[in-house]
């Protein structure tokens, strides 16, 4: 099991930050590129969702996977999506998503005024915390592709 | 706002009267500031584009995320349930106290948050020459930011002040309108 990348944006679709740790083949577009169409994506599959669904929506959607990796999204009311794309052995990371949320974004960003919100997060402290913590999670492991 | 760090069930305490002093140091700033009262009472309200200058509105949309993080509350189905997420939630969370909601208005889109004792005013008496100053004008800030994060146009604003005579404090809550989420220009 491994993780390959994650991707945090906010409401307005600005990519706050991105990092990538098995990711063995790169989409072959520019990043920027690659953040507006994720975020597309998402925006789409959300909105049509909860159209399609039959009762009110609550979480929205969760996760999809293809045949090669599975892609995990978590979203605030605030509108803030973490996304983590892992191979197909990972099962439900709500609480992993919300923690990098509550104890990493929040934390070491919302709570920092020295912290612009609504744009790439510059804080060294948040991208190394982040990453030792999907270091460190279980289903992090560096043989896997 | 008596949390830092620490999260979790255990929260960190604060004095209350430390933070209520506090508060006061900022009020009688913005005072020699400002010429006027009501530019004091924008001033503790509004939108300030600038990451120094806290004031309401601009605590309001980062303290919105400290809330959800450790609340864990989902989103509101309608205005009755806001309501009640915020006077039982979110003032017992930051304020320790639980204002009562009443006086809804026929189409449910006004209430009234009625607060028995004012933490932000234990120590005031408002001197003559501010008679106007609208002296905790900083929690609709706070409620109007936190609120527009989570897509509610909100209009707050104080109608009783236990500072300027009134029995209690209350603070007049409307909802405008759903701001909806839009694709970033140049998407398809």
């Amino acid at each position: 099991m491994t993780v390959h990348n994650l991707y945090l944006f906010d409401r307005n679709g600005v990519c706050l930050h991105y990092s990538e740790w098995h990711r063995k083949k790169q989409a072959g577009i520019p990043k920027e590129e690659e953040y507006k169409l994720m975020y597309g994506m998402l925006f789409s599959i959300r909105s049509f969702v909860s159209k399609m669904s039959p009762l009110d929506m609550k979480d929205g959607f969760l996760a999809f996977q293809t045949s090669r990796y599975k892609l995990h999204y978590y979203e605030t009311p605030t509108g803030i999506k973490v996304v983590m794309n892992t191979d197909l052995g990972v099962g439900p990371i709500r609480d992993v998503l919300h923690h990098i949320y509550s104890a990493l974004y929040v934390e070491l960003v919302v709570k920092n005024p020295l912290c612009p919100l609504g744009q790439t997060v510059q804080s060294e402290l948040f991208r190394s915390r982040l990453d030792s913590y999907v270091r460190s999670l279980p289903f992090f492991s560096a043989r896997a592709g | 706002m008596s949390r830092q760090a620490n999260r979790g069930t255990e929260s960190k305490k604060m004095s209350s009267e430390l933070f209520t002093l506090t508060y006061g140091a900022l009020v009688t700033q913005l005072c020699k500031d400002y010429e006027n009262d009501e530019d004091v009472n924008k001033q503790l309200d509004k939108i300030l584009f600038s990451n120094f200058l806290p004031r309401g509105f601009n605590i309001g949309v980062r303290l919105i995320e400290d809330f959800l993080a450790r609340s864990n509350v989902g989103r509101c189905h309608d205005f009755r349930e806001t309501a009640d997420v915020i006077a039982k939630v979110a003032f017992k969370m930051y304020l320790g106290i639980t204002p009562s909601i009443t006086n809804w208005s026929p189409a449910g889109d006004e209430f009234s948050l009625i607060l028995e004792n004012n933490p932000l005013v234990d120590f005031v008496e408002l001197p003559d020459n501010h008679s106007s100053l609208i002296y905790s004008n900083l929690l609709c800030g706070v409620l109007r930011g936190a609120l527009e994060m989570v897509q509610m146009a909100v209009e707050a604003k104080f109608v009783q002040d236990t500072l300027k005579g009134d029995g209690v404090t209350e603070i007049r809550m409307r909802f405008i309108r759903r701001i909806e989420d839009n694709l970033p220009a140049g998407e398809e």
